[in-house]
């Protein structure tokens, strides 16, 4: 698609009389020739063939037939579907809102306390702290979790007792009630470090000047953070809450470790919920549906979140 | 002064909230190293009374965990490598050679960044039986090769947007043409954001699951997280083979995040802001 779109503009490029700069520059389009094709046969038609399936009956064998607007209107009318997407509100919630908060307040802990009064090295290591559980993968991070959450003998039950609290003894993962809760506090766990190492990189740039003349003027800590870190670095926090949201409507790995979307679809969510669709029901139109208004939701938030940024630059 | 008295509880603050981070990890480690009757006896808090290997040895072997490892090393290095070489190739077109409609060309990729995987996983895993390209390493090293690209394209075209003109023009002078600009002026000139790129495709394709839980079924195949997240999936596992599978998961993110830590979190900056 891009690359008609890169050979027409050259055609019509010719014969007017916009000079360009030294040579014929767009040759340079033939360098995204390889790109363009990749991405032509592993996203685009993909996603085109998954668009047009959403619209049809299909079973994933034989020809999808037509069916309009049927499995739309399935959707709305179905309980499940909506559960999923009210479980991803709160993925936004343990992804995006208290980490970019919590994530808010530790940068700024770490950059104006620990860093000025015990050198940035001891900023760096509790930095690294925090980071580390980004690195694992959430196939690893849902066995340990699991674990530790475990009802009989887990880590959590068993430091509960030792501590005299054995009554708070829970089935963390296995309470209907319970564990939206618990998946969204090891999904808090798994997502701080990456708010926290992006302001404390937007701290970096900010006029140290600010924070000395506010100091002078008497300004306590809060007052500080309120009006000179948070104005500042205000486009890293869109950042944040775009990337945040986005991976929070795309947990996929964290439930399917965890919980498998129990208990009784306590903790299922839209990935989810389109895999099982998918590859267990095999209603390939149905889970097409779904992933489709994923999709749509998920492109809608990074638009929003782009305009946020562009309005932020200077 | 207040302030060096405030100071103290604030340190001391972080550093628990920080050791909240570490102890998962420090949990396994030790738990990893208890025979099982220990671990039924004095269950997870205590310190272990010997080392027992025994647990991660026999863990190792059953699910065959060299092999993983290398699936994943394999899968894990290609893709960064081509992706890295797409995102350059993409990016000079667009960022250097600023070829008409870029703004379009950019917005299609960073769009393509944003779409969900589960709007394409069940064409690519359909598409991938249509070739013959199912349950094989191939299928996951190109699809990620093209995700990941994607990223990389957004990002690297930023960054050559800014290159300076003048070594560009010097070369041209020189009588350099477009392809020996690329290799021998601007890819070295650059070598610092590929870097930081190489490793982020690589851990970031290390730790996928979605996909290569579709694509790769057979054993032989598989990576580290999707084996260890369908062992897990399947509950088959005792508590010290639980424990030695997150070990095992957990030791190669810790050497990357060790031998990584600088590009890591330097780079996690240049990526979210442009």
């Amino acid at each position: 698609m891009t690359v008609t779109v890169e050979r027409s503009a050259r055609a019509v490029g010719k014969g007017t009389a916009r000079k360009p700069p030294r040579g014929p520059r767009d040759s340079y389009a033939l360098f995204l020739l390889p790109g363009g094709l990749a991405f032509l046969a592993i996203i685009v038609l993909p996603f085109v063939m998954n668009t047009y399936v959403s619209f049809t009956d299909w079973q994933g064998v034989g020809s999808p037939e037509w069916s309009g607007l049927a499995n739309y209107r399935e959707l709305m009318d179905d309980a499940e579907f909506w559960a999923s997407f009210r479980h991803s509100l709160f993925m936004v919630v343990a992804m995006a809102a208290i980490p970019t908060a919590l994530g808010l307040v530790l940068a700024a802990a770490l950059f104006d306390y620990v860093g000025k009064h015990f050198g940035s090295r001891t900023a760096a290591v509790l930095r690294a702290c925090f980071y580390l559980p980004q690195v694992l993968p959430i196939a690893v991070a849902g066995i340990v979790w699991s674990w530790i959450l475990a009802p009989d003998n887990g880590s959590l039950n068993a430091l509960l007792k030792a501590i005299g609290l054995g009554s708070w003894q829970q089935d963390w993962l296995g309470d209907p009630d319970l564990a939206l809760y618990s998946v969204m506090g090891v999904m808090v766990w798994v997502q701080l470090g990456f708010p926290l190492v992006v302001f404390m990189a937007g701290l970096q740039r900010v006029d140290p000047q600010l924070y000395e003349a506010a100091e002078l003027d008497g300004a306590g800590w809060w007052r500080r953070f309120r009006h000179i870190t948070l104005p500042q670095i205000r486009p890293e926090i869109y950042v944040v809450l775009t990337w945040c949201s986005i991976a929070a409507l795309k947990v996929f790995g964290a439930v399917y470790v965890l919980t498998k979307g129990g208990p009784g679809g306590a903790t299922d969510v839209p990935s989810y919920f389109s895999f099982t669709t998918f590859f267990e029901k095999t209603q390939v139109g149905y889970g097409a549906a779904i992933s489709t208004v994923l999709t749509v939701i998920i492109l809608a938030l990074s638009l929003i979140g782009l305009r946020l940024q562009e309005r932020t630059d200077p | 002064m207040t302030t060096a008295l405030r100071r103290y509880p604030v340190l001391i603050a972080l550093c628990l909230a920080a050791l909240f981070m570490v102890v998962p990890f420090l949990i396994v480690t030790v738990n990893a190293f208890k025979s099982p009757t220990e671990y039924a006896q004095n269950g997870p808090l205590s310190l272990p009374d010997g080392l027992y290997t025994t647990g991660i040895k026999d863990f190792w072997e059953r699910v065959d965990f060299g092999r993983k490892l290398f699936n994943s090393v394999l899968i894990s290095g290609s893709v960064a490598v081509l992706a890295v070489i797409l995102s350059v190739l993409n990016a000079y077109a667009i960022g250097i050679g600023r070829i008409r409609g870029r703004t379009w060309v950019l917005a299609f990729f960073v769009l393509a960044n944003m779409l969900p995987q589960e709007a394409l996983v069940y064409p690519v895993y359909y598409l991938s039986k249509q070739v013959g390209l199912y349950d094989t390493r191939l299928s996951v090293i190109i699809v990620f090769t093209v995700i990941q690209a994607a990223f990389g394209t957004y990002l690297l075209s930023a960054v050559l947007g800014q290159f300076p003109r003048e070594i560009l023009e010097a070369a041209r002078i020189d009588g350099a043409n477009k392809w020996q600009v690329l290799w021998r002026i601007v890819v070295p000139v650059s070598r610092p954001t590929l870097g930081v790129l190489l490793v982020f495709f690589f851990i970031w394709t290390w730790n996928e699951f979605l996909l290569p839980l579709v694509m790769l079924i057979s054993n032989d195949n598989q990576t580290v997280s999707v084996a260890l997240g369908v062992l897990q999936g399947q509950r088959l596992m005792d508590a010290t083979m639980t424990n030695a599978a997150a070990l095992l998961g957990v030791l190669p993110a810790i050497v990357f995040f060790l031998v990584f830590q600088r590009t890591l979190t330097r780079g996690i900056a240049v990526g979210a802001v442009k």
